[in-house]
């Protein structure tokens, strides 16, 4: 992209963003409901949840299950996916599961989860891995099986033994999609951790967007969801950025004309 | 996977895990587990009580109105996206975070908007399916040949002859995957939302079973829930599969 | 059925030894014949052309000799052994290049000796070594991507070079080129023919371009799939290789290949 180009695609997402902001900042004013404070705000209730650390707080404890879990949905989602892509009687075995997890609203599991685990970490790191999982191994197990045979055969033609293939062909192949499906399992991570928070019991930011509404404090309630969703925006673009340095090499997709 | 030279079909393995789930339940090994023989028996004796058939009535018309809402709302966004390039710079950044962000945190907002009727769970069932739905129709746009556009307009086509007879139809098998997504989200969106917001329909009856430790009901009703969705997304694949036809030579 | 005898030679094959011998090889998937009966001599150190309309199994066999794909029945023997699988005697160059797209130029070209386990080392040296004679040099730490059709094939070219087979094996390789990259590939393949000792098994559908290169050409028939006949095209190269594409034997061989291919062309 030229730089006339660049910037003005830059221009042209901060325009949009002062449509949005600007539009909420008079819907505020109106106001369009008791309940709707304005953009400036609920931005001042964010800067002094920040200044007096109460975010920094309540962001700690929201993280943990989310981090917890979405480390362990990485390791053994990915794991289990490149079994289910190598092994043909391990993906009919498994694979019916999740795809079955994938479509199913799991959120209604969530009073079990409690029932078993208690209200504490446990069941909060089990939604997440819940809610993660399944997008993870789905992603990893059908890269694998999707490699490319124009690659695998030549790896075979200069004598490349099964592991050399497994390491040297099949996983770079299957990389980007592998890491596409982390960040969608980070997402849908997230919305896990979140869940839990509403739902099983307030704490961290969740408790800040209850508690909030609770007293009316309506500001201090748009501004904890506003940082979630700039969180989980910044999070998955570094994500992105991430993905494509990594992979720049895949970029033009493989390699034939 | 074969066996014995017999192609085993897909999804075949879940008769393997049932007669596990059944085994589990029969030994009794855990509360939370009854066998599935007893959750099918559950499951027969329950749809056809007057309260089970309201909560399918309660969240069938959230959930209709909600997925409506949201391809009548997606769809031509989506599309018109994908011909105007100041629309898409100015939208697409907003679709993208409204896809990955977790919407479960935007409920709040709304029930406090919104109050805690039908209404605020159709808004979220619908929020939850249309940014996929957006993003698909646009890539379907985006994706139609050069000489298609160029072809209808050298015939003369008007921008809605041209909407109606030429986008809409070149897009269509990305649009019917979308919708497919879509309405795998919406279900989450309405389950999510019928927890959130106001427990009724089938939140209700989770609720119910759950706080009263009635499993077999439970999972009658989970199962229900998972074979409606499951069967709508298998009808709307076999409709993308009609169309597959001309997906590769566009 | 051809005109000019003097370059035909069915059963009577010329003294030098076969570098690798194809006998009654057959390939059937399921019901589809591939391959019926087939038999072949390729000569060592020369460029033997595989040259058919599309279906006539030219591929399969390729394929069959490197040892990626298992004959239905019959031998094939390369330097005397049979073959059961690939191995280091032979080196495929593949339509589509082939190449890993996350990895550089001079990974690629070392690729099979890393397979091998080549030192570090000592395998990029070699790959240089190739990288310069294939006209790369300078490309070492690019990747595929930034690469033209035509540079990706010299990678694939060097990769195959690189691990030093007796026999290389070339499926189609300038058929994903442009037309004039093609043709300098064509004039770089006979200077590489003359210069590595190797032998040469070179697929194509382009009669020109097997005219061109080759020291034999066998055309095969689909249909049963079939040698139909050997040509030894004795053009003279001692013009320079750009006036070959003038040599009056060169055009009476391409026209009366292509009168015999005709009627076989759907």
């Amino acid at each position: 992209m030229d730089r006339y180009q660049s910037h003005r695609s830059l221009l042209l997402k901060l325009l949009s963003a002062v449509l949005v902001f600007g539009t909420w900042e008079i819907a505020g004013r109106i106001p369009v409901s008791y309940a709707f404070p304005t953009f400036l705000e609920s931005m001042a209730a964010l800067v002094r949840m920040t200044f007096d650390g109460t975010i920094f707080v309540a962001y700690a404890e929201t993280l943990k299950p989310l981090l917890i879990g979405i480390v362990i949905s990485a390791i053994v989602g990915i794991g289990m996916g490149l079994w289910i892509g190598l092994n043909l009687k391990s993906e009919w075995l498994f694979s019916p599961i999740f795809v079955v997890m994938q479509a199913a609203p799991l959120a209604a599991l969530i009073p079990i989860l409690v029932m078993i685990y208690g209200i504490g970490l446990t069941s909060k790191v089990f939604v997440v891995c819940i809610m993660a999982m399944p997008v993870i191994v789905l992603n990893t197990s059908g890269a694998v099986r999707n490699t490319p045979a124009s690659l695998t055969q030549m790896a075979t033609s200069f004598l490349a033994k099964d592991r050399d293939i497994l390491l040297k062909v099949i996983i770079p192949a299957a990389s980007p999609i592998i890491f596409s499906g982390l960040r969608l399992g980070v997402s849908a991570g997230f919305i896990g951790a979140i869940l839990s928070e509403l739902k099983i019991t307030p704490t961290g930011v969740g408790d800040i967007i209850t508690y909030s509404r609770s007293i009316a404090d309506y500001e201090s309630m748009y501004a904890a969801i506003f940082s979630i969703i700039l969180l989980a925006v910044l999070f998955l673009n570094l994500l992105e950025k991430l993905e494509s340095y990594l992979f720049e090499g895949n970029d033009r997709g493989y390699v034939s004309d | 996977m074969t066996i014995h030279g017999y192609k085993l079909p897909m999804m075949s393995s879940l008769l393997v895990w049932g007669l596990l789930w059944e085994i589990v339940g029969q030994l009794d090994l855990t509360f939370f587990v009854p066998p599935l023989s007893e959750v099918f028996v559950t499951l027969f004796g329950l749809v056809q009580t007057p309260a089970f058939l309201r909560a399918l009535s309660t969240t069938a018309y959230a959930f209709w109105v909600g997925v409506i809402s949201a391809i009548v709302i997606g769809i031509p966004v989506g599309i018109l996206m994908g011909k105007s390039r100041l629309l898409d710079e100015l939208l697409l950044p907003w679709v993208n975070i409204f896809l990955s962000a977790p919407l479960t945190a935007l409920v709040p907002v709304l029930m406090v908007l919104f109050g805690f009727g039908t209404k605020t769970i159709i808004i979220t069932t619908a929020l939850f399916a249309v940014w996929i739905i957006i993003l698909n129709a646009r890539a379907g746009v985006r994706n139609i040949n050069r000489s298609l556009v160029e072809m209808s307009r050298s015939f003369g086509a008007s921008p809605l002859d041209a909407f109606f007879k030429i986008y809409f139809w070149a897009a269509l098998p990305e649009i019917l995957g979308g919708v497919r997504i879509g309405v795998i989200r919406a279900v989450k969106g309405v389950i999510i939302g019928q927890l959130l917001i106001s427990i009724v329909g089938f939140g209700a009856l989770f609720e119910l079973y759950s706080s009263n430790f009635l499993m077999a009901e439970f999972w009658a009703v989970l199962i229900v829930l998972f074979a409606l969705a499951f069967t709508l997304s298998e009808f709307l694949a076999f409709l993308e599969r009609k169309v597959a036809y001309y997906a590769a030579s566009r | 059925m051809s005109q000019i005898d003097l370059k035909i030679e069915t059963a009577a094959m010329p003294v030098t030894d076969s570098a690798v011998s194809v006998r009654n090889v057959s390939k059937s998937y399921g019901q589809v014949e591939a391959l019926r009966d087939l038999s072949l001599e390729f000569p060592r150190g020369q460029l033997t052309s595989l040259l058919g309309p599309s279906g006539c199994g030219k591929t399969t066999l390729l394929k069959i000799i490197a040892g990626l794909l298992p004959a239905s029945s019959g031998t094939i023997e390369v330097g005397g052994k049979s073959v059961v699988g690939p191995g280091p005697d032979r080196a495929f160059v593949f339509q589509d290049f082939a190449l890993l797209p996350w990895a550089s130029v001079i990974r690629n070209v070392a690729f099979g000796l890393e397979l091998r386990g080549v030192a570090r080392s000592e395998r990029e040296a070699k790959a240089e070594k190739y990288i310069r004679e294939v006209g790369l040099a300078g490309f070492e730490k690019s990747y595929p991507h930034e690469l033209s059709g035509g540079m990706r094939q010299r990678v694939g070219l060097a990769r195959a070079l690189s691990v030093d087979a007796q026999v290389l094996l070339l499926d189609e390789p300038f058929s994903a080129v442009d037309e004039q990259t093609r043709r300098k590939f064509q004039e770089d393949l006979i200077a590489l023919v003359q210069n590595e000792n190797k032998t040469f098994i070179f697929v194509t559908h382009s009669i020109e371009e097997a005219v061109y290169v080759s020291d034999q050409i066998a055309i095969l028939l689909p249909r049963p799939s079939r040698v139909h006949e050997i040509i030894r095209p004795s053009i003279s190269r001692a013009q320079g290789l750009g006036s070959i594409r003038r040599d009056p034997e060169y055009l009476d061989i391409v026209d009366e290949i292509w009168a015999s291919l005709r009627s076989y062309v759907e």
